[in-house]
């Protein structure tokens, strides 16, 4: 297995374990490089002078569109808008395209709170407009069950997880956008969990919407992808109003731009859009093969060695996982587990993982989770494991 | 300056560990040794609500001094709330306001003085502040 450590400054300073990858990445030198880059050789806005400083801005942030464009596979530039994280981009659609477009709304039962709560605050609630698709026994999404409900709704916007961000659960895009266009229902699908450990190829999923953030797959915090199908963004009223995104304005009517930079008002993300480009590079460099295999082997393992330990708890037996592992020790809370592990300089994440109706249907208040990425090794589970085995034994 | 010698007792026992392991061993220790609170205060009202970790906390004045007992759910907050407690209950109001929380930061222990609501033991801190404070006017929180 090779070790990807050395492309990531911040373990030049750090000597912990860094097992808390799905909350936020560690970033490549060269997506830190072209932060300064930016910030040192050509700082300045973009979209707007006719400056050389800020056409060069603007060419790297317009190729940084086009990057993410093929990352994707998008049909089309203009349909990679960039947002500040999946957050707004799920609450830019919710409010935008969803709220006064559809009467229902289908979620998971998985979804992180953000997206969730975007969905509350446009008027969708349980029991009246807002229906959760039923799990099986294995956390997955129970197809049938999801089917009936678009039977009985049909015109609904569907908005799932790729992958559970407490779990690692895979949900089957590909079948959920199927079925969704069947019973002429729209989908949007979050990625913020997959994309550094999945091959995404939004022509082949056929999804409207795919959101992700960059900061999860080695770029900077303050960046999100809003992916949609250009004539669904081209329907799509603008999030907020300000510089860059109108044609014209006067005080009695303002004409707006066409999508994307209809949704991208005011100063943007500039160092973070283009610094998010070479994450992409990296990622592109590396091949999703290399990841999906060392991500395999991190998660396979872990996986085996966490059964060997009594009194274990792991949420599902399900291997169509990646990128995370959530488990519990019985009768000892989750906080105890993650404190010790920090003192033996372990980085992981306890709690409920912002999933808290995830959690209250599986009777837990929170849980210890584990995720890994490409920087990580077999040795550091190993340590991982020991350290563990050490915390529960000083909390029997 | 009670509760300043009371930190600083705490604050040399700690020190006595040179392994963080061992601190947190004797910090588990204290978690065990806390007494349960009474059922009847383990209520959403008595509740000091942590994102990971719930604290329960019962204030009360006796013969001119505040009295604090608490629980919680994890073991090393347990223990947390046994330092908390042994640092600030049977304190007069006065004891309590002259002496600011940051004089915590001697025990070294970042649960306790992170602001922040992740185990719900800085939360306590808080509401143990506030109290006293109610208490200054003779008004009922």
């Amino acid at each position: 297995m090779k070790n990807y450590k050395n492309d990531f400054p911040f373990f030049e300073n750090v000597s912990d374990i860094y097992f808390d990858s799905a909350a936020t990445s560690q970033k490549p030198k060269a997506v830190l490089d072209k932060l300064k880059e930016y910030y040192t050789s050509y700082c300045a806005n973009t979209h707007r002078g006719s400056h050389d400083l800020g056409n060069r801005a603007t060419r790297e942030y317009e190729e940084a569109r086009e990057t993410t464009r093929e990352f994707i596979n998008a049909q089309q530039t203009e349909e990679i808008v960039f947002t500040k994280g999946t957050t707004e981009a799920i609450n830019l659609i919710a409010s935008s395209f969803v709220s006064q477009r559809f009467k229902t709304l289908i979620l998971s039962r998985l979804e992180h709170h953000s997206n969730i709560v975007p969905w509350q605050l446009n008027g969708f609630k349980e029991g009246e407009n807002l229906f959760i698709i039923p799990m099986n026994d294995d956390l997955s999404i129970n197809l049938k069950a999801y089917k009936e409900l678009l039977k009985e709704h049909p015109n609904s916007f569907v908005s799932v997880t790729h992958v559970s961000n407490a779990f690692g659960i895979i949900n089957p895009v590909r079948e959920l956008t199927y079925l969704a266009h069947k019973y002429d229902s729209t989908i949007l699908v979050d990625g913020a969990q997959a994309i550094a450990h999945i091959d995404v190829d939004v022509k082949e999923l056929n999804v409207d919407f795919y959101v992700f953030s960059a900061h999860k797959m080695f770029g900077p915090t303050g960046v999100g992808v809003l992916y949609g199908k250009y004539e669904l963004l081209n329907q799509t009223k603008p999030y907020q109003g300000g510089g860059t995104m109108i044609d014209d304005v006067s005080f009695e009517k303002t004409t707006y731009l066409n999508p994307p930079h209809r949704f991208e008002a005011g100063t943007q993300n500039i160092a973070g859009v283009i610094g998010f480009k070479e994450a992409i590079k990296y990622i592109n460099d590396i091949g999703y093969n290399e990841i999906v295999r060392h991500d395999m082997q991190l998660i396979r393992y872990a996986n085996s060695e966490l059964k060997k330990i009594d009194s274990l708890r792991l949420f599902t037996d399900s291997d169509n996982i990646c990128g995370n592992i959530s488990f519990n020790i019985d009768g000892i809370h989750h906080n105890d587990i993650g404190v010790l592990l920090d003192k033996q300089h372990i980085t992981l994440r306890t709690g409920h993982h912002c999933a808290l109706p995830a959690m209250k249907y599986l009777g837990v208040d929170g849980s210890v989770r584990v995720s890994f990425t490409i920087y990580n090794t077999i040795e550091e589970i190993d340590i991982f494991i020991k350290a563990l085995i050490r915390a529960i034994g000083m909390l029997k | 300056m009670i509760i300043r010698e009371r930190i600083k007792e705490i604050s040399n026992n700690l020190s006595l560990f040179d392994d963080v392991m061992q601190k947190y061993e004797y910090i588990i220790e204290l978690g065990h040794e806390l007494p349960s609170l009474d059922n009847k205060y383990k209520t959403d009202a008595y509740r000091v609500k942590g994102c990971q970790s719930n604290v329960w906390l019962n204030a009360y004045e006796k013969e001119d001094k505040l009295f604090f007992e608490a629980d919680s759910d994890a073991l090393i907050v347990r223990g947390l709330v046994n330092i908390l407690i042994s640092i600030y209950s049977s304190n007069s109001v006065g004891e309590i306001l002259n002496s600011p929380s940051t004089l915590l930061e001697e025990l070294g222990l970042n649960e306790i003085i992170t602001a922040g609501r992740q185990n719900g033991v800085n939360s306590m801190l808080k509401r143990i502040y506030q109290f006293a404070h109610s208490k200054k006017g003779g008004i009922n929180v």
